[in-house]
């Protein structure tokens, strides 16, 4: 007869429940990120800086210096207009008419400068590049750790995706600003100031009137620019629709050839891909007006200085050169502010890019390891479970004052249906989560006081599917435990007694698993997390019963690796068959987030409770072969 | 990622220039009224510094040197400044904004050739190609082909800037025309030797990039099996190591740039300074006047930004021949074979097999030989070890792959002489992966058919699928997948047989296809299909129960059908069968 006893037919869906639980929360992020797109003013590029300063202290090492090279740089640019006037003035239309030996030293000098700070550029630009990607490489990593830290309700498919891009698309957009729009930002201001600072010189006047034209563009750019952050907000969603519905076109490339569903995927690819165009084009928009606004108040600049200083110059102590020079000096200021308006939206997007980076690393992290955490004892361990209860953040309980004590060595196992509770009951006993009431005790000593190495190593949970890195197989099976060596994974191989199966494969413990493990079959990739944890050498073992089908000769292997992995442990299977349960030492049966009842089979059937009923309904389904 | 190839100076050229064309002529009009902006803007750029020369010369020195202020002479100044500067202004904005569409129209394009190109070929390309490959083709590459049509209106707008200037220069003196013919070419050639210099260091980046984001990925996808195994640290470790190689290349990229960028800021003022070194000894000797002078400066200095763009220009050049040359070879894989217009008769089709040969590239073939009657209104199950061919005889069937020798025949017709689309409309293929689409589980199931409520019930009620559909949030509105529910591994298996239920197929082919599934509710499953429509069933199946209820079982190995029969005239004939259905009934032990 069949043995396959399925309780659940349907397996983890308390998982299932877990990630809508998340996918609300992230629902709820969502709107957040509308409104903050609605309500402008709540992008607030300074609070940004100032947060992302001071996560990242190392910004601020050789910044003085940097900014001062960067400051004498820009001054020197303002040479050439200086030169212009002096030339005009002192060389051409001086009394005494052309004086080539002043326009040779002029020239002298100015070509001097010019090439002084072409090198000195050079020094800021490096010393610029190497601060920002230092911090950069920080601010990764620390992301990259955050993410890891993070409990497990964060890490749904849908939120896995957004975390990659923390870590890598918004770090991106910072890198590509810090390479070409920082350098720009400060360069520019200086110019700009450099430049009233230098007009004023030679009339305050025509520097105050420049400055009282330029005044207006700054509120129009910031309404610009927080509609193009609007829009490229946008566009990046629509961009990740697009990449959706392609993939979907990709992995989904058999059911839609065989069910004729080409017309069907054509014609929802072609509505993300206008969705997309629409969006970039609107955002084109912005990109195409902001740049030459700045051109237009240089006109108005342009005009009226040289209206006003025709008309007042003299009586300003102006003199023809000086004028043509406040000229050239209003055209200086014309490039920084229009390369400003360039960078604007550069700039935003790593703004927006920082912003959701320090967000992350704001995010809090659930779990406290303890400091000088106590180490478990060696041998099997007991559980003891007081009074526990759990509830995700986003939804209702799901367990209820669970108690219970299991002794060492025991093989429990958990039984209840889609939704009891029992998954996450699993994942408690390895600190997956922390209970939201009450209290965990692994051999005698509190979960939240055991230190973390200790805690990975003595309690192991082999979850349904086998993640595995895209690496050999040896590397795999190593990760086990730190520092497992190659005779350790040949060791705990033949232990589990898998060499005939590593040896069938085609390069043996050197065969490359491929992405995710993919090269492997599910039972297989099964095996490897058996063999991880075999080396971890647990007292306590948590198995999640994998529902998917397994080809019976790797099924035959998986069966008795894991007879032999569990020997002289502690064993807790979440059962998704009832010929697990019926060869356990406890059942645990759970419903609704409650413990109903614990014992051993043969006790529960006798009770005649709920176990019973289920064990029932299921014998009287079972055909005979 | 691979580093983009150089080709020849020569071949770049050519290249470039028939891929621009193409680009272009697809988008004529957009293309012409951004190189109209283009030229405007040039002509008005130029036109501010002449108008500059001419005020300094006819009315600021005038009116300094000799007390002349007349104020039509002045507000005429101020007018032309003014709309000279609008005019360039709105030039920006045309040529800007229609690049822009230029360009996103060109993205679009290929998005659609793309999309349309993945949908079309034979399923054999997929399992070839590792979707991350085909995904950068539709995102990273797309924008990488068609990023040079960006800059494209305005460097032919530099270019007429540069005619222009040097025209303009011309006509005041030929020898500072003399400084702008060794200045420009100079800038280009620093240019250029800055784009050879950065390219391998940029390929480094790109790759480490690609790196950093690989680990991300990976690390994050495996959180779980990281956090039980404690490898928090190492996965740090790993990335750090990663982040530091970007790191150094990111800076050594950034020296290059350091050398270049201020060479290239430089150059024009060089430029400057040369010109009024030469402009006031020719002043002096009244070959030039200071307005003159003066407008030359101020080209100097207009023409300096614009060259760089032209240098970002000549930098995107060869990545997009190069990239678009590889999307166009993706665009040209090969399609799915088309039919004929045979017609199939009514009713339960039978399916044949006649010495059917199948293989993937140079391994061994995976079927071999293989004939096979299945009669119509059948159900057979088929039954072998992993690696014996039953997933590819099932794919054959609907024609997802076609045999590299023998013919396949549904109600007798090869089925080479039948429209794939009339096929598939007939044949429907459960897959043991199901694949849910983000969307409503009702849209899941009818695929945008028009259905009645009743037709998905009664589908519904034959996969068992109908209870748990009822007690999902919003019922068959119930959203599946990125922002919806998650469904279990048996949910989505019943979901797919009501998705080919409702398709009425004749021929229904469950490969491995209710795994998931209670073995309860798949024996009942079975039983209601049998009794429901009028269609040939063929079942790879695992389970006594299952096979047990099958007319027929047919028992591959090797490529092959070893036996036939009923399950239990091949138990008793079959040892191998014996053994291996022995090892089903008990592998869950």
């Amino acid at each position: 007869m069949s043995d396959e006893k399925i309780l659940d037919p349907d397996g983890h869906d308390e998982i299932a429940l877990l990630e809508h639980a998340s996918s609300f929360d992230d629902t709820v992020a969502l709107e957040h990120e509308l409104m903050m797109h609605d309500e402008g003013p709540k992008v607030r590029a300074i609070a940004v800086l100032r947060r992302g300063f001071a996560e990242s202290p190392e910004l601020r090492k050789g910044l003085r210096l940097t900014l001062l090279f960067a400051t004498i740089g820009a001054v020197g640019r303002l040479t050439i207009p200086v030169l212009i006037q002096q030339v005009i003035d002192k060389g051409l239309l001086a009394d005494e008419g052309f004086r080539p030996g002043f326009t040779l030293t002029a020239c002298g000098i100015a070509a001097a400068i010019v090439i002084g700070v072409m090198f000195l550029a050079r020094v800021t630009y490096v010393r610029l590049v190497t601060t920002s990607e230092t911090m950069l490489r920080n601010l990764r990593v620390r992301a990259f750790d955050h993410v890891h830290r993070l409990p497990m309700a964060h890490h749904d498919s849908t939120r896995r995706g957004e975390l990659t891009s923390r870590v890598t698309s918004d770090i991106e957009t910072i890198a590509r600003f810090a390479q070409y729009g920082a350098v720009a930002w400060i360069v520019d201001s200086v110019i700009v100031v450099g430049t009233l600072i230098v007009m004023s010189v030679y009339s305050w006047h025509l520097a105050l009137l420049t400055a009282i034209v330029a005044v207006p563009i700054l509120p129009l750019f910031r309404f610009m620019q927080r509609r193009q952050l609007k829009a490229y907000g946008i566009v990046r969603s629509r961009v990740g629709e697009t990449l959706a519905e392609v993939s979907e076109a990709v992995q989904g490339a058999g059911p839609i050839r065989a069910y004729g569903l080409q017309p069907r995927a054509k014609a929802r690819l072609e509505t993300a891909i206008m969705r997309q165009y629409k969006s970039e084009a609107s955002a084109a928009r912005w990109f195409a007006f902001m740049f030459p606004l700045g051109d237009a108040f240089g006109a108005i600049a342009l005009a009226s200085v040289t209206m006003t200083g025709i008309w007042f110059g003299e009586s300003w102590g102006l003199n023809a050169g000086s004028l043509v020079a406040c000229l050239f000096l209003v055209q200086l200021i014309l490039g920084p502010i229009a390369e400003l308006g360039e960078i604007l939206d550069q700039t935003q997007t790593a703004i927006a890019g920082w912003a959701k980076v320090l967000d992350l690393l704001d995010t809090p992290i659930d779990l406290q390891e303890p400091e000088n955490g106590r180490d478990l004892p060696a041998g099997p361990l007991s559980i003891s479970v007081r009074a526990v209860d759990f509830a995700y953040r986003t939804g209702g309980r799901v367990l209820h004052d669970v108690s219970v004590e299991l002794p060492a060595g025991a093989s429990i196992a958990i039984v209840g249906e889609t939704g009891s509770g029992k998954t996450t009951f699993a994942k408690l006993l390895n600190r997956l989560a922390d209970p939201t009431a009450g209290e965990i005790l692994i051999g005698g000593i509190p979960l939240t006081d055991v230190d973390k190495d200790s805690r990975t190593r003595r309690i192991r949970m082999v979850p349904q599917d086998g993640f595995l890195f895209d690496t050999t197989l040896a590397a795999n099976i190593a990760m086990g435990r730190n520092g497992a060596t190659e005779t350790d994974v040949k060791r705990a191989i033949s232990e589990l007694g898998l060499t005939e199966w590593v040896d069938g494969l085609p390069r043996g413990l050197e065969t490359e698993v491929g992405e995710r493990g993919e090269g492997l079959s599910v039972g297989e990739r099964q095996l490897v997390a058996l063999a991880r944890a075999q080396l971890a050498d647990p007292g306590l073992l948590i198995l999640d019963e994998a529902t998917s089908a397994v080809d019976p000769r790797t099924e035959r292997t998986l069966t008795t690796a894991l007879l032999r992995l569990a020997e002289g442990r502690t064993t807790v299977s979440v059962a998704h068959r009832l010929s697990t349960a019926e060869q356990a030492d406890i059942v645990m049966v759970f419903d609704a987030g409650k413990l109903l009842e614990v014992g051993s089979h043969s006790e529960l059937v006798a009770a005649n409770g709920r176990y019973a009923e289920l064990y029932r309904s299921w014998l009287g389904n079972t055909g005979q072969v | 990622m691979e580093l983009v190839e150089t080709p020849s100076a020569k071949s770049v050229i050519r290249r470039a220039a028939t891929l621009l064309r193409r680009y272009v002529r697809k988008q004529r009009l957009v293309f012409f009224i951004s190189i109209i902006g283009a030229a405007i803007y040039a002509a008005a750029a130029v036109g501010t510094t002449i108008i500059l020369g001419n005020i300094t010369n006819n009315v600021i020195i005038p009116a300094f040197e000799d007390n002349e202020k007349e104020a039509r002479a002045i507000w005429y100044s101020g007018l032309a400044l003014l709309l000279v500067g609008f005019l360039r202004a709105s030039t920006i904005i045309l040529r800007r904004y229609f690049a822009a569409l230029l360009t996103l129209r060109t993205q679009r394009q290929w998005r659609r050739d793309l999309a349309a190109t993945y949908l079309e070929v034979p399923l054999k390309y997929h399992r070839e190609t590792p979707t991350g490959q085909l995904l950068a083709h539709a995102d990273a590459d797309i924008v990488a082909s068609s990023e040079v049509l960006n800059p494209l209106p305005f460097s032919i707008g530099v270019a007429a800037l540069v005619i222009f200037a040097v025209i303009s220069l011309a006509t005041v003196d030929w020898f500072l025309t003399l400084v702008a013919l060794v200045l420009f070419p100079s800038l280009a050639i620093i240019n250029r030797l800055y784009t050879a210099r950065a390219e391998i260091p940029l390929a480094t980046v790109q790759e480490r990039v690609g790196g950093v984001s690989r680990i991300a990925h990976e690390s994050f996808d495996g959180v779980l099996v990281v956090k039980t195994l404690g490898r928090e640290q190492q996965e740090s470790e790993r990335l750090e190591t990663a982040a530091d190689s970007l790191r150094s290349a990111r800076i050594s990229l950034g020296k290059i740039r350091g050398v270049f960028e201020p060479m290239i800021d430089a150059l024009p003022n060089l430029g400057i300074i040369a010109l009024l070194l030469i402009g006031s000894w020719q002043v002096s000797i009244g070959r030039l006047n200071t307005g003159d002078v003066v407008q030359a400066a101020a080209l100097f200095g207009l023409l300096a930004f614009p060259m760089r763009v032209f240098g970002f220009f000549l930098q995107e050049v060869p990545r997009a021949v190069v990239v678009s040359a590889r999307l166009d070879k993706v665009i040209d894989a090969e399609r799915e074979p088309k039919g004929g217009d045979a017609v199939i008769t009514d009713g339960a089709l039978a399916v044949d097999f006649e010495n059917v040969r199948f293989g993937y590239g140079d391994d061994p073939p995976v079927l071999e030989n293989l004939n096979l009657h299945i009669p119509a209104g059948s159900i057979v199950a088929l039954v072998g070890v992993v690696g014996s061919g039953k997933s590819t005889l099932c794919e054959l069937i609907p024609r997802l792959v076609d045999p590299d020798a023998g013919t396949v025949r549904l109600g007798g017709i090869d089925l080479r002489d039948l429209d794939p689309e009339e096929l598939r409309r007939e044949v429907a293929l459960v897959f043991q992966e199901t694949f849910l689409f983000a969307d409503t589980v009702l849209e899941n199931v009818t695929l945008g058919d028009e259905i009645t409520e009743e037709e998905v019930a009664n589908a519904a009620r034959i996969a068992h699928a109908e209870n748990f559909v009822a007690r999902l949030p919003e019922g068959w509105k119930t959203e599946i997948g990125e922002r919806g529910v998650t469904l279990s591994g048996g949910q989505r298996q019943r979901l797919a047989l009501t998705r080919a239920l409702l398709r009425k197929p004749r021929v229904l082919i469950l490969d491995d296809a209710t795994s998931a599934v209670d073995p309860v509710i798949e024996s009942a499953i079975l039983r209601d299909l049998r009794t429901s429509l009028a269609m040939t069933t063929l079942v790879v199946a695992h389970r006594v129960s299952t096979i047990e209820l099958a007319d027929e079982v047919v028992f591959l190995d090797g490529g092959q059908i070893v036996a036939r029969g009923s399950h239990k005239e091949l138990l008793q004939s079959n040892s191998d069968y014996a053994r291996l259905v022995h090892a089903y009934a008990h592998g869950g032990e």
